[in-house]
């Protein structure tokens, strides 16, 4: 028996559940796919915004602004990269300076600080190859990016190492509340028992929640495509670079990654399955077209991966962040498109309050140990950290991934970590081998090797993520059949 | 018959037919292995197999291997067939015999890679 | 460790032994190759299919029978190398920074430096094609590492996109293992690979090859279930009413080879955008003095014979470099792509050697000559029945032929002859 059950392993899932961790709980998160942030989290725009354009009084500005202000700490104790490389909303004509005074009111009532309209000069002398079109812009220097299922992993790492329990691969089917106002879960695997729950089950926040017995809102999935190129293009801006928001959201952005790629999207078409990651030329077309409008150097080449996720929009638009009013000990964190993961930290304390409010004062939990220590970085260190770290263990002196200069030991310690890791996406979003120009085609049948090796999974096993994904069918001579020819 | 010959990256566009004498008439050949190649072609075609075995303690898993001569294209499966199910013992050194008289050819299967023991 | 040597040499694979041992043959000892993989040989030694070495050996070996002779030969004249070594900088100076398991950080002062990486290929990534991310979509060269270093099969029933060599090769590979290849779709009205492969890696087996077909989604959220293909216009855009859905495990792309100079361009080498490598003179000396380049690292090969012979011209290169031979930029006459040619190797001459060209068409063409010309005059020419995209084309410069009056400004080599072939001879 629980006391909690978080089901969505996402950004805010596993925040939330490093939220309750400091308290005396027992807590299990429910995940359906085979690793966290495998839904929204993992195909975002990993920006942490600055919180103008969210309407003033909404719950999704007041949790922005708060978590905006949460994430030099956060990512501090979690070893999570983050930078404050601030962001520019580009105008170009006086339409859309009106757009950026508007941005700049919200911003200001919504408690942004250090905002400032700058002149076109000032924008291109602070970024040369933004399109010298450009009119004004709105700089807000707290904006800032980081790696959104890196953040995920290292909230769901420092949720276990302090007693939060994970389960991937068990899909959510049913849930029902017992006389004894105890909830039932059943999923894909086995059945869970649970006194409170915690809806952050992102594209399917809706879905949950009317199998609780809740069908007040309903969540709408809207698709965004992004093309990310080689790091290359890494300088190409230093600040994250957006046009004036619309009606469908904040429109294309070009932004440097924290890992040193440009990235570019998203589109947004909304969609009515909640499937649906597929990318589409149309939707790639779009994206770059766009992006020429911010950067107009900006080449069809050097891309080295598209990608699509969707943002969860539910009714109304805004967060739903709130006990059921339907189902007594249920509690949403749904409706979670962007900011969400800005907001992500800010969320986990607002669902933290909300549990209180319900449950009676939560008595801390005094072993609490909010650090979070992330996989050893070899491209990032110096020559003599190398050094160093090669002499202690010789495992670091073997580059496995070469454009992403990934040794053996990380990719060893990716797999003897806190959550069980065995697939090739889950080694990759966790050391970055794979995730360079040749985009695996040199070190997977490597990483597969030291999986085979490391935890006796046969290669015919191994993964790219999970269920049915497995990288090779069979053995060679498995296929050759006796008394058949080949047609 | 058009024939594409396959003996050297040249590719040349061979045609061959056999005249009424039973003579092949052979045109577009660049040298003398161009011609004879249609003419086999044109009669029983050859190839060369080439394939991976599994390795028993070796410092790599598989041993690369080829016919020591072409074989009748239409033994390459029954040929492949043969290798299923074997496995060889490191030491290997390139040349060495893995399969005899594969399927009946009268070729060989022998190794192209040198696979050591494997050092634990 | 920190050494000194007078020749690094970047890669163990075809380009970096036969340009070892070439330093070796001009009387440079003190020689120190860097290879990244646990072996030398390179891609060769996943290479298990013959037809290499007609040029060079003259007679058909398969690719670990090739590097082994090269191998071999290093062993025997006894120039060090080490494995596992990944080099992560050269600089400017030719201070080349690396690591491995067992010496840790390496830092090596050379004289010279050879660069012989070799080249990635292009993935599903760079060609954008729409859809899901399922596992199932590798390059050909990955499939082949699976295959015949590992020993796995990528699956059963394949679709290959792109025609290049490695495509080809693998086609008849994954038959031969009992998996069914159902089509290899070609986006180009021509194949890109050697026609001796189309037709004994496909035409053997009836493996169906679609030219002006590309793939324009990828099926299946887990494992591939499938592929959409459709036929392309001239501007090579998928023409709307010809998709086909087409049921895979499997999708293998063999569309196209990168010199992977990343390296190169840390070390402040000029590139040449129309080959990705870098811009050499006929000893394949790049921008920086000192510092070579050959094989696919310079510009793609498909035939490995060549890429020795490279190797071996940058080898003498190195060995007049450090006996004093340094052109200045302004000594060089450019050599450039003219009509017909997609690019040239070397791509500027200094005219102290007979001069080996490389080039390639940029499209089919039959029955014409190829020269090397300043407009007015003909240095050098040959007669060439046809040539393709698919088939490095070579021309020789007489040394003597630059000689006489007039200061010559800069060359160009082009075709002269009948306009490209009509694309649809190809279907």
């Amino acid at each position: 028996m629980y006391d909690v059950v978080i089901i969505g392993a996402g950004v805010v899932g596993t925040g939330i559940a490093r939220e309750l961790a400091r308290y005396k709980l027992n807590i299990a998160v429910l995940e359906a796919g085979s690793d966290v942030a495998v839904g929204s989290s993992g195909a975002n725009s990993g920006i942490v915004h600055a919180g103008y354009d969210c309407k003033p009084g909404t719950l999704m500005a007041r949790l922005n602004v708060q978590g905006n202000a949460m994430f030099d700490e956060i990512s501090r104790e979690l070893d999570v990269p983050f930078k404050r490389n601030g962001s520019l909303v580009l105008a170009f004509n006086e339409d859309d300076i009106s757009q950026l005074e508007l941005l700049m009111t919200q911003g200001i009532r919504n408690g942004v600080p250090d905002l400032q309209i700058l002149s076109g000069e000032e924008v291109l002398e602070m970024e040369p190859n933004v399109s010298s079109d450009v009119i004004a812009a709105l700089w807000a220097p707290t904006g800032g990016i980081t790696c959104p299922y890196g953040l995920a992993i290292a909230m769901a790492e420092n949720a276990a190492d302090n007693g939060v329990e994970f389960y991937f691969e068990h899909r959510v089917e049913y849930i029902e509340k017992k006389e004894n106002g105890v909830f039932r879960i059943v999923t894909s695997r086995r059945d869970f028992a649970a006194r409170y729950i915690v809806n952050a089950a992102g594209i399917n926040g809706d879905v949950i929640s009317k199998m609780a017995g809740d069908d007040s809102f309903s969540i709408h999935p809207r698709k965004g495509e992004y093309c990310l190129y080689d790091r290359k293009w890494g300088n190409t801006v230093k600040r994250t670079i957006f046009q004036p928001p619309s009606k469908m959201g904040k429109g294309v952005l070009v932004t440097p990654t924290v890992d040193g790629n440009l990235l570019v999207g998203p589109s947004a078409v909304d969609t009515d399955k909640r499937d649906d990651d597929y990318t589409s030329a149309e939707g790639l077309d779009f994206v770059y077209n766009i992006a020429l409008k911010s950067v107009p150097s900006l080449s069809g080449d050097g891309v080295i991966t598209v990608f699509a996720g969707l943002r969860a929009i539910a009714d109304g638009g805004d967060f739903i962040i709130r006990p059921s009013y339907k189902v007594e000990g249920f509690i949403h964190a749904a409706g979670i498109c962007s900011p969400g993961l800005t907001a992500a930290p800010a969320i986990a304390r607002e669902v933290a309050a909300i549990l209180a409010r319900l449950s009676g004062e939560l008595e801390p939990n005094k072993a609490f140990n909010p650090l979070r220590k992330g996989i050893k970085r070899f491209r990032d260190m110096d020559w003599e950290a190398r050094a160093q770290l090669v002499e202690e263990d010789p495992r670091y002196g073997r580059i496995v991934c070469r454009c992403e200069t990934v040794t053996e030991g990380e990719i060893v310690e990716a797999l003897k970590s806190k959550l069980p890791v065995n697939a090739i996406d889950a080694i990759k979003r966790r050391t970055r081998a794979g995730m360079g120009r040749c985009q695996g085609g040199f070190c997977t049948p490597r990483i597969m090797e030291i999986v085979e090796r490391e935890l006796g999974i046969p290669m015919e096993c191994i993964t790219k993520k999970g269920g049915s994904s497995r990288i090779v069918l069979g053995k060679i001579k498995d296929f050759l059949k006796e008394g058949e020819g080949i047609e | 018959m058009q024939l594409i010959c396959i003996l050297c990256p040249r590719g040349c566009h061979i045609e061959i037919n056999q005249g009424e004498d039973g003579k092949w008439e052979v045109k577009g050949y660049a040298c003398k292995r161009g011609r004879d190649y249609a003419i086999q072609e044109a009669t029983c075609p050859l190839r060369v197999l080439t394939t991976s075995i599994w390795v028993e303690g070796g410092n790599h898993r598989l041993v690369s291997a080829k016919t020591d001569r072409s074989i009748p294209k239409d033994k390459i499966i029954e040929s492949l067939k043969q290798t299923k199910g074997l496995t060889v013992k490191a030491p290997i050194d390139i040349g060495d015999v893995l399969i005899e008289n594969i399927a009946g050819t009268g070729a060989n299967l022998i190794a192209t890679r040198r696979v050591d023991i494997k050092q634990v | 460790m920190n050494r000194k040597t007078e020749v690094a040499i970047i890669g163990g694979g075809p380009a970096g032994l036969a340009a070892a041992l070439s330093c070796y043959k001009h009387g440079i000892r003190d020689i120190l190759i860097l290879e990244r993989d646990e072996y030398l040989g390179g891609i060769l030694q996943q290479c298990i299919h013959n037809g290499f070495g007609l040029h060079w050996f003259g007679q058909e070996l398969t690719g670990p029978e090739y590097a082994q002779r090269f191998i071999d030969e290093v062993n025997k004249v006894g120039i060090p190398y080490l494995l596992n070594t990944m080099v992560l900088e050269i600089t400017k100076d030719k201070t080349v920074y690396a690591v491995n398991p067992r010496h840790g950080l390496i830092e090596i002062e050379a004289k010279a430096v050879i660069l012989a990486m070799g080249c990635r290929e292009r993935t599903r990534g760079a060609l954008k094609i729409p859809g899901g991310r399922p596992a199932g979509v590798y390059t050909a060269g990955m499939a082949q590492r699976l295959i015949n270093i590992e020993g796995y099969m990528p699956g059963r029933e394949v679709v290959i996109l792109g025609s290049g060599d490695i495509g080809l090769i693998m086609a008849r590979r994954l038959t031969w293992e009992g998996a069914r290849v159902k089509m290899v779709c070609e986006i180009m009205p021509y194949s890109t690979g050697l026609i001796r492969n189309v037709r004994q890696c496909l035409d053997d087996y009836g493996i169906p090859l679609k030219f002006r077909h590309t793939v324009i989604r990828i099926h299946g959220r887990e494992r591939l279930e499938g592929v959409t293909i459709a036929r392309v216009d001239d501007r090579r855009q998928p023409i709307e009413g010809t998709e086909e859905y087409v049921s895979c495990d499997t999708l293998l792309l063999s569309v196209g080879l990168i010199p992977e100079n990343e390296l190169s361009e840390g070390a402040g080498v000029m590139l040449d955008p129309l080959t990705g490598g870098p811009i050499v003179d006929e000893f394949r000396q790049t921008s920086v003095p000192g510092i070579f380049s050959c094989g696919n690292v310079l510009h793609v090969h498909d035939l490995v014979d060549y890429v020795s012979e490279e190797a071996e011209i940058a080898g003498e290169g190195v060995y007049r470099y450090i006996n004093g031979r340094n052109p200045s930029a302004d000594d060089y006459l450019l050599v450039m792509p003219g009509n017909g040619i997609r690019y040239v190797v070397p791509q500027r001459i200094y005219g102290d050697s007979d001069v080996e060209f490389f080039f390639r068409p940029n499209a089919i063409y039959d029955k014409g000559v190829v020269e090397l010309t300043d407009g007015d005059r003909v240095f050098a020419s040959k007669k060439l029945l046809r040539m393709v995209p698919g088939q490095m084309e070579r021309l020789r410069l007489k040394r003597e032929a630059l000689a006489g009056e007039g200061k010559i400004k800069s060359l160009q080599l082009r075709w002269r002859g009948p306009d490209k072939e009509d694309d649809g001879a190809c279907s």
